[in-house]
């Protein structure tokens, strides 16, 4: 990176950083420092929301998807839009009826003490590892790739973060995230274009999807029933509903934001702008993964996109045998842009059979090289198995870097950083607020007045920074942790749903019956993760639903006197 | 503590989007779930087209 990209950098993350703290100075009252100062508009909601959701590693990694799988990861996002509409015409009425600081007090009102604490405690438990992960992900790749020192990169971050988010509270979120997704967008958008710019003369926009198509890259949909493939229409539509209702619906980072919003009207729509806007941008960050593996197949890729792969190899002795690898790799990859080029000839020559014969010897030869990769990465992981050749996450940052000028590459080194600082200064508001609400002021101390509430949530929101910081620092320990935590949020993440089900729409459950009904449903899930293999977006539903029907088969078989809802769901 | 009192939304605010178009949130709600249609719609279509 030069000066120019540095100086783009610091000064966006500083100057949005220092503008957060400035237009939220003299916030003193505790309902404006959780809830924001009530005047939030829909739009500023909507992109508080979308913020909050898309992390760094979102935007670094999906690239790296699309250029390795295609458009299929795009159908985990099928839920979105149903479960926002039920969060908007069920939970969040609720929500603001009751005027809750956070999700879990309405379980309190609707169940008992027990209950609510539940419900907080597994929020603090997923979201609290989380918040390591989201600064640790994006600054182990960047660090990777530009040589700088990883600890010191998640502490400066984290710290930043920290600053904003005590000193303002959920205001400076809302405030600060407004502005970096405006670089995230601009970051992204100017990359969009340069890329599209630098693809080969002559490859028009039906030549490069015929391309990527041909490639098996845009098979965007999937109707396949195996339960055991990842990603298909049923297991979005169906698991992604649920595990997009219980985060938006049940997890404090996003309740946060759209209780905040002015009026039931700001944070519907709000909610709506999700709805609609949430899979075309997922989408285009998707084809954007796609178009550099276009871009790739007319100029030559690394063996491996991870640059610590390729340190290993020199470092470490076993240089000669990949270099084997990558020489064959280098050849076939050489034979596919031939053979693409006589496909691109023949196809403005409408020689249809010239063409085909071309893009079947390209594709044979694309396979090849696709097979070396593979065998290079099975030699690596064979010669030290701390080596990983995980090169989705590598991708993107290897494009900007070998292909954009200085100064663009300053701009999105800075949109990867400003994802990670919105999403983990939601994240760190919301776990301060529910550690002060859930905790400080129900249990810890029950005579605490607003201020005393005020000062423990800017204590608890920095101790929480200080924790995030300390699991990113020793996070390397953990093998697959991004896989692990994913995984971790949908198996609490369906129970947790189930208890705001019942609390919605059984209101003949009482809380005993739903509090052992959970426990019982997070142990069945726990036991179905080791004992199937299923993908994990299945978890949430299974979890919801075992919760259900638990607490009815406990309630019926408990019987005895039930809170009576205090507010019942239209 | 003090609670802040309970803001009960109006009936207004609960029927009424206040948008020129859709005028109500049934109507908001259809046209997010005819968006949806209408992507996957695109989805399948530029599926088949390049596969």
């Amino acid at each position: 990176m030069s000066a120019l990209d540095f100086v783009v950098l610091i000064g966006s993350m500083l100057g949005i950083a220092a503008y957060g703290i400035w237009r939220t100075r003299g916030r003193r009252d505790l309902s404006s420092y959780l809830k924001g100062d009530g005047q939030t508009p829909w739009f500023a909601i909507g992109l508080s929301v979308m913020a909050t959701q898309a992390s760094a590693i979102t935007f670094l990694s999906t690239p790296g998807q699309g250029y390795l799988g295609g458009l299929g990861f795009l159908q985990i996002y099928f839920g979105v839009p149903l479960a926002l509409i039920i969060i908007a015409a069920i939970f969040l009425p609720l929500y603001r009826r009751l005027n809750v600081y956070t999700a879990y007090e309405f379980l309190g009102e609707r169940f008992d003490g027990r209950t609510r604490l539940l419900g907080a405690g597994l929020f603090l438990l997923q979201r609290g590892l989380g918040a390591g992960l989201t600064i640790y992900a994006p600054a182990i790749v960047l660090t990777t790739v530009f040589g700088w020192p990883l600890n010191l990169t998640i502490i400066c971050s984290g710290l930043l973060v920290i600053v904003y988010t005590v000193t303002g509270g959920s205001d400076a979120v809302t405030v600060t995230q407004k502005y970096q997704l405006a670089v995230i967008f601009g970051g992204m958008i100017t990359a969009f274009c340069l890329l599209v710019m630098k693809l080969p003369d002559g490859l028009t926009f039906k030549d490069t999807f015929a391309l990527a198509g041909g490639f098996q890259k845009l098979k965007a949909v999937n109707f396949s029933t195996d339960v055991h493939e990842r990603y298909t229409f049923w297991s979005g539509l169906l698991g992604g509903t649920f595990l997009m209702l219980s985060y938006f619906g049940t997890d404090q980072s996003q309740v946060q934001r759209y209780i905040s919003g002015s009026s039931l009207r700001e944070s519907r729509l709000g909610l709506m702008f999700n709805a609609v806007c949430k899979i075309p941008m997922q989408f285009c960050i998707l084809l954007l993964g796609v178009l550099i593996f276009v871009f790739y197949q007319f100029e030559r890729p690394p063996l491996f996109f991870n640059p610590d792969s390729s340190r290993f190899i020199s470092e470490n002795g076993i240089g000669q045998k990949l270099q084997v690898y990558e020489s064959d790799f280098n050849s076939s990859h050489d034979q596919t842009r031939q053979q693409l080029e006589t496909w691109l000839k023949a196809r403005h020559d409408d020689n249809s059979s010239a063409a085909a014969v071309a893009f079947t010897a390209a594709s044979t030869s694309h396979q090849h090289s696709e097979q070396v990769r593979e065998d290079a990465a099975a030699a690596l992981r064979a010669s030290h198995s701390s080596v990983t050749a995980n090169d989705a996450d590598y991708v993107f940052i290897t494009f900007i870097l070998h292909q954009l000028p200085h100064g663009v590459i300053g701009l999105l080194v800075a949109a990867f950083f400003a994802a990670a600082l919105s999403s983990k200064a939601a994240e760190l508001n919301a776990l301060g607020s529910s550690t002060t609400i859930d905790f400080y002021r129900h249990v810890i101390k029950r005579d605490a007045t607003d201020a005393d509430c005020l000062t423990a949530s800017k204590w608890f929101t920095a101790l929480w920074g200080l924790v995030a910081i300390g699991f990113a620092l020793y996070a390397h320990l953990v093998e697959n942790l991004i896989q692990a935590v994913n995984i971790l949020g949908s198996i609490f993440y369906g129970v947790m749903l189930g208890l705001f089900v019942v609390a919605f729409f059984v209101r003949w459950v009482g809380g005993g019956a739903v509090f052992w009904a959970a426990l019982a449903a997070q142990a069945l899930v726990f036991i179905l993760y080791f004992k199937l293999n299923i993908s994990y977006l299945w978890y949430p539903l299974i979890g919801c639903s075992a919760c259900v029907v638990f607490s009815l088969a406990l309630q019926a078989a408990l019987g005895g006197d039930v809170k009576t809802n205090p507010d019942p769901a239209p | 503590m003090k609670r802040p009192s309970a803001t009960e939304p109006s009936a207004r605010e609960t029927e009424e989007t206040r948008l020129p178009w859709p005028r109500t949130w049934k109507g908001v709600y259809l046209f997010v779930i005819g968006s949806f249609i209408l992507w996957v719609a695109l989805l399948i279509a530029l599926t088949d087209s390049f596969s």
